[in-house]
């Protein structure tokens, strides 16, 4: 509930405050995002079979989004920018998908 | 995508010693969605990813807004020099199409022109084969019949009528059997006769004119003029108003052995 509270009250500041990116981050930002909602998707099918915890979660997510900006970065120094946050993306895509297959199964038992 | 769970990888920081997901029934996984929703003991571990969720709703929704503005500055240099590559082939091949469609536009304005040349040419054809009367014509006018029992009429008063009619706008002029046309001279044959390009006229005289038959009439019986003075010579002249006269006399076009057109000035 409390998350689910922070979610749309991040949204909504988003939305008010509507931040500039900083210039540093634009490359980061969008992978980091998806590697977030990654991490929140895991989490709550964690929490429907009953073996979510917190302190995995914030873990998961701050190495998640950290990992994922930082091969994004080493892709960048490497001149392999492109290709790899392609690559990132499409594996935190899979994990995505497979995640929210299971909590599909869970909740429509299908 | 596939949708089991026993693929995909299994190393999910999330979930320590997962061998795979533990069997959950449906109303099991549904009421712990209840127990989400409606709210959980707020520990400081659900505190935590609330800040976490919060953040990721900060970056997610500025990332989309500056997804919708991005321009060309969150592009990476390799996508920048495709987009300009792509910029460039496109613009190549719409200046490729200008050249094209002007070349088009030319070549129709050169067509419309030769169009235009050709129906100017065909009207100008046509008024230069009525003046060197290698066609017949038709149209209103007047036919003057010349009864010259006493062969009065001289090659004078011949040249007069012709010059007469002229002055009055005949286009088009047969006496007898010949055309008259702008070389056409009048003469006289050993006999006496009046000849027409060397051909004899033989009395009675029938002279079709074609122009505005009033003006032409009117100009046969000006005082003094032809008509007058071939009755002076006791000469018969009659002459008749047609809406419909027919010259079909033909005068055979000759090629000027002598005459050439000076070459027109290079512009």
């Amino acid at each position: 509930m409390i998350p689910i509270l922070g979610l749309v009250i991040g949204i909504a500041i988003g939305l008010v405050v509507s931040p500039e990116v900083p210039l540093w981050l634009q490359p980061y930002l969008p992978i980091a995002v998806i590697a977030a909602l990654d991490a929140v998707f895991g989490a709550t099918r964690a929490a429907l079979e009953g073996i979510f915890n917190d302190r995995v979660f914030v873990i998961s997510f701050l190495s998640n989004v950290v990992v994922a900006a930082l091969i994004v970065f080493l892709g960048n120094q490497l001149g392999v920018g492109a290709q790899l946050s392609t690559g990132v993306v499409v594996v935190l895509g899979l994990r995505i998908f497979s995640n929210v297959a299971a909590i599909r199964r869970h909740l429509l038992g299908a | 995508m596939t949708d089991t769970d026993r693929a995909g990888p299994r190393n999910r920081l999330h979930l320590p010693r997962r061998h795979h997901g533990p069997r959950v029934t449906t109303d099991q996984a549904r009421s712990r969605l209840r127990s989400l929703a409606t709210g959980a003991r707020p520990s400081r571990g659900q505190v935590v990813a609330a800040m976490l969720l919060a953040l990721l709703g900060i970056a997610l929704v500025a990332q989309v807004r500056s997804t919708d503005e991005a321009g060309l500055r969150q592009l990476r240099q390799a996508e920048l020099v495709a987009l300009l590559d792509n910029v460039t082939g496109r613009v190549d091949a719409l200046q490729q199409e200008v050249v094209q469609l002007e070349a088009d536009r030319l070549r129709l304005q050169g067509e419309q022109g030769g169009e235009a040349a050709a129906v100017a040419a065909a009207e100008r054809l046509e008024s230069y084969a009525i003046l060197a009367g290698t066609v017949p014509v038709q149209g209103p006018g007047v036919t003057i019949y010349v009864n010259d029992p006493e062969g009065g009429v001289t090659q004078t008063m011949m040249l007069d009528a012709i010059q007469e009619l002229r002055d009055a706008g005949a286009e088009a002029i047969q006496i007898g059997a010949e055309r008259v046309v702008a070389s056409t001279w009048v003469g006289t044959d050993a006999e006496g006769r009046v000849t027409l390009d060397g051909a004899p006229l033989v009395p009675p005289y029938r002279i079709v004119a074609i122009g505005d038959s009033h003006t032409l009439a009117a100009a046969m019986a000006i005082p003094g003029g032809f008509s007058d003075s071939l009755r002076g010579v006791g000469a018969t002249v009659n002459v008749v108003e047609d809406d419909d006269l027919l010259v079909d006399a033909l005068h055979p076009a000759q090629e000027p052995r002598y005459a050439r057109p000076v070459p027109s000035a290079p512009e």
